[in-house]
C-alpha cells in the first residue's frame, strides 16, 4: 500500500526546472531508496513534501490526506519528518538540548516541566550513545564536525520518531564502521513499522538497505523497482553516465 | 568563538567539563545579591540614591521581561514600550476611575497592568510575528508609535498631550521611595523566576530552538507561531508591570513618556551588555547600566553629555566582551578550568588538583567582579553571571 504519493509536482527556480511533473509513490512499511544524478531534484522533492518549499503545481498526499503546501509543523504532526543534506541543527544549543528539541511531549503540563525530566531522557541518551556523541553532550552543537552534525541530525530524527522519515544523504561524511550501524538502526526502526525514504549517493549502502529503489532524472521519475532490477536497468545507467558524458564533452 | 574551540574538533573531552559554574557558586552569589538588594535602602537611605534604585528596579523588571521574548526567541523587539505605556495608562486610568486610593492599593493594580498588556499583546503579536528580522523590528516600532498616536488622540480617555495626573501616596516624606523599591524588587524576583522557568522548561527549549533555526524547529513539530506568541505575551506582562510601577512613582502619564521610543533602546542596550538570551544577562545589565546612566544624567544632564558618556561605556563593554558580560564570564571560567585540568594532567605531581571540585576555589581566569558585590553600586553580580547562551543548568551525569 502506498503511504506517500506525489503527483505531477512542479517547481522551478527562475529558469531552472527542479521538478518537472514528478509523480511517485512510496510504499508503506518499506525502506524506499531515492537516487538520481546531482541536480535531479531529490532534495527539492523532499523540501516540497515536508513543507519547506511550496510546489508550483501538483499534489502531495500522505495516507490519502492532501498535504500539498502544508506548513512543516503540520506535516510533522501528521507523522512525516526529515533530515537535511546540508545539516540543520541548532548551533547554540548543546548536543543534548538538540536531541530534546526533537523529543515529543504532549499536553500543557508536559510543556511546563523541565525539558530534562520525563521518560524521553533515557531514549535520548541511548541514541546519543549510539551515534557516539555522549562525551560531547554538553557542548554547543555548532562546534561539531560535519560528520558529527550529520549523526546528530540522524539522532534527533530517530528520537522524534515520525512514522515516515525522509533522510537526505544520511551516510554523507559518516565513517564506514558507523555506517553499518546506521543501516542496522534504520532496519530495526523499519521493523517497528517506520517507512523510510532515503536519498543517498553511496550505491552500496542504498542497494544493500532498500527494499525498493526509485530513480529521478531531470526533475521527473525515471523508473522504480527492486534494487537488482534498477541496477540492471540501462536507462538508469544512461541517466548517470549521460550527464557525466555531457559534462566531459 | 565558544569554549569548544579549546578542545580539538571531534576529540571527545577526556573528562566532563561542566558547561557553567557549579550550583553552589550560582546559588551563593544569587543569595548574596538578593541580600544586598534587600538591605540596599537601609545602607543608602539618601532619597537621591533610592530614587535611582527605584528606576533601576523598574528597568530590571522590564529587561527581564523583554529578554524572555527577545532574548530566548531571537526576535529583537524595539516596540515593547507599547506595553510599558499600556501598563502606565492601565494603572492611571483605573486609579482615576475606580477611585483606587494612592499608596499600597495602587500596587494592587500591577497584576492588572500586566494582564492588560499581555492580552493586548496577543492580537498585536499575531500580526507582527508573521514577519522576521528587520521587518519584525520595524513593525514593532510602528505598533508602538500607533499606540502613542492613539494616546495623543483619544483625548476623552487619555487627556491627550495634557497627560494624566496621579495623586501621590500618603507615605510621602523621607520614606517616599522605599515602598516602590521593594515592590519593584518583588516584581523583579517574580520576573526572574518566570525567566528561569521558561529557560528550563520543555516549552522554553522550543523557544530557543526557534532562535537558532525556526524552520528546522517547525520540522520537528514545534508550533513556532504559538510558541512565539506565548513568550511575547509573557514578556508584555512584565513590561506592563514595569510601566504600572513607573506611573504612580512619577505621578503622571504622558503619551511620549508612556510610549517612549528610547525605552526599548535602553532595554536592548542593557540586555546586550549583560548577555542576551541568558538568565542573568538582563539582571547584570540593568544593575550595572541604569544606575550609571542615572548618575551620568545627574552629573552632566543639562547638555545631554551623559548620553555621550553612556555611549562610550557601551562601546567599550561590547568591544571587550562582544557576547555580553554573562557569557564572557562563563567562557573565561570554563577556559580556566580546562587549562587547569590540562596542567594537572601534564604534571602528575599535583594529581589532587585534577580531582578537586571546581567549587572549591575561584579559577584564575575568572573576573574579579565575581568575587563580591561590594561598593556603592550594585555592581556586576557574581555567578548569577554564569548562565551561558545555551547551557543546561546542571551536569548531565
Ligand atoms: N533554492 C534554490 N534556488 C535555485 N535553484 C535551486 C534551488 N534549489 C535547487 N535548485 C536547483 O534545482 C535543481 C535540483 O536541485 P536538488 O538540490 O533538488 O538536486 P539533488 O537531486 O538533491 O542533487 P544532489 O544529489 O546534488 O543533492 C538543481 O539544478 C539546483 O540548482
Ligand atoms: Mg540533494
Amino acid at each position: 500500500m502506498s503511504i506517500l504519493q506525489v503527483s505531477d509536482v512542479r517547481k522551478s527556480y527562475g529558469g531552472i526546472q527542479a521538478l518537472a511533473g514528478c509523480t511517485m509513490t512510496f510504499e508503506e512499511g518499506a525502506i524506499n531508496g531515492l537516487i538520481g544524478p546531482n541536480g535531479s531534484g531529490k532534495t527539492t522533492l523532499f523540501n516540497v513534501i515536508s513543507g519547506y518549499e511550496t510546489a508550483d503545481a501538483g499534489r502531495v498526499t500522505l495516507r490519502g490526506k492532501d498535504i500539498t503546501n502544508a506548513r512543516a509543523d503540520q506535516v510533522f504532526a501528521l507523522g512525516l519528518g526529515r533530515t537535511f543534506q546540508i545539516t540543520r541543527i541548532f548551533p547554540r544549543l548543546t548536543v543534548l538540548e538538540n536531541l530534546h528539541v526533537a523529543t515529543q511531549r504532549r499536553g500543557f503540563v508536559g510543556q511546563l516541566r523541565s525539558w530534562k525530566s520525563g521518560a524521553e531522557r533515557s531514549r535520548a541518551m541511548e541514541v546519543l550513545d549510539f551515534v557516539g556523541l555522549t562525551p560531547l553532550a554538553e557542548e554547543p552543537a555548532g562546534g561539531l564536525s560535519y560528520g558529527q552534525q550529520k549523526l546528530l541530525e540522524f539522532a534527533f530524527i530517530t528520537v522524534a520518531k515520525p512514522s515516515v522519515m525522509l533522510l537526505d544523504e544520511p551516510a554523507g561524511g559518516v565513517n564506514p564502521t558507523l555506517l553499518r550501524g546506521l543501516a542496522d538502526r534504520i532496519r530495526s526502526l523499519n521493523n517497528e513499522g517506520i517507512t523510510f525514504v532515503i536519498v543517498e549517493h553511496d550505491m552500496e549502502f542504498v542497494m544493500g538497505l532498500c527494499d525498493r529503489v526509485l530513480v529521478m532524472h531531470q526533475g521527473c521519475a525515471l523508473t522504480a523497482g527492486a534494487p537488482a532490477e534498477v541496477r540492471a536497468n540501462p536507462d538508469v545507467l544512461e541517466a548517470y553516465l549521460g550527464s557525466d558524458m555531457r559534462e566531459a564533452g | 568563538m565558544t569554549a569548544i574551540d579549546v578542545t580539538p574538533k571531534g576529540a571527545a573531552a577526556p573528562e566532563h567539563i561542566p558547561y557553567e559554574p557549579p550550583r553552589q557558586i550560582r546559588w551563593t552569589s544569587t543569595g548574596l545579591l538578593l541580600a544586598f538588594l534587600a538591605v540596599f535602602p537601609l545602607l543608602f537611605p539618601n532619597p537621591a540614591v533610592t530614587s535611582i534604585a527605584v528606576i533601576t528596579m523598574i528597568f530590571l523588571v522590564a529587561a527581564i521581561g523583554w529578554n524572555i521574548f527577545s532574548g530566548y526567541s531571537g526576535y529583537i523587539s524595539i516596540g515593547h514600550a507599547a506595553y510599558y505605556g499600556i501598563g502606565q495608562y492601565t494603572v492611571a486610568l483605573l486609579a482615576l476611575h475606580a477611585k483606587v486610593p494612592a499608596g499600597w492599593d495602587t500596587f494592587g493594580l500591577l497584576p492588572v497592568a500586566g494582564l492588560v498588556s499581555a492580552v493586548a499583546a496577543v492580537p498585536i503579536g499575531f500580526v507582527v510575528l508573521r514577519v522576521r528580522r528587520h521587518t519584525f523590528i520595524i513593525l514593532t516600532v510602528a505598533v508602538m508609535f500607533i499606540l502613542q498616536l492613539l494616546a495623543f488622540n483619544l483625548v476623552s480617555w487619555t487627556n491627550g498631550s495634557g497627560g494624566l495626573e496621579m495623586s501621590f501616596p500618603t507615605w510621602q516624606g523621607s520614606y517616599f521611595n522605599e515602598p516602590f523599591y521593594y515592590v519593584g524588587l518583588v516584581a523583579a524576583i517574580v520576573a526572574c523566576a518566570a525567566s528561569w522557568w521558561v529557560r528550563r522548561s520543555k516549552y522554553g527549549l522550543g523557544l530557543l530552538s526557534i532562535r537558532d533555526d525556526e524552520d528546522r524547529a517547525r520540522g520537528l513539530g514545534i508550533n513556532a507561531t504559538r510558541t512565539k506568541l506565548i513568550a511575547y505575551a509573557i514578556s508584555a506582562f512584565f513590561v506592563g508591570v514595569a510601566g504600572g510601577l513607573y506611573a504612580p512613582f512619577i505621578g503622571s502619564v504622558y503619551p511620549q513618556f508612556g510610549f517612549d521610543p528610547t525605552f526599548d533602546l535602553a532595554i536592548a542596550v542593557l540586555v546586550f551588555v549583560g548577555g542576551i538570551g541568558t538568565l542573568s544577562g538582563p539582571v547584570i545589565g540593568a544593575l550595572l547600566l541604569i544606575p550609571l546612566q542615572q548618575y551620568f544624567y545627574l552629573q552632566f544632564g543639562n547638555a545631554n553629555l551623559y548620553l555621550i558618556a553612556y555611549g562610550v561605556l557601551f562601546i567599550l563593554i561590547l568591544r571587550l566582551l562582544p557576547a555580553g558580560i554573562a557569557p564572557s564570564v562563563t567562557q573565561l571560567w570554563r577556559r580556566a578550568l580546562i587549562a587547569r585540568r590540562r596542567a594537572a594532567a601534564r604534571s602528575p605531581a599535583v594529581p589532587a588538583l585534577a580531582g578537586q571540585s571546581p567549587a572549591g576555589q575561584s579559577p584564575a581566569g575568572q573576573s574579579p567582579a565575581a568575587q563580591s558585590p561590594a561598593g556603592g553600586l550594585p555592581g556586576a553580580p557574581p555567578a548569577t553571571a554564569a548562565v551561558p547562551h545555551a547551557g543546561g543548568d546542571e551536569v548531565a551525569r
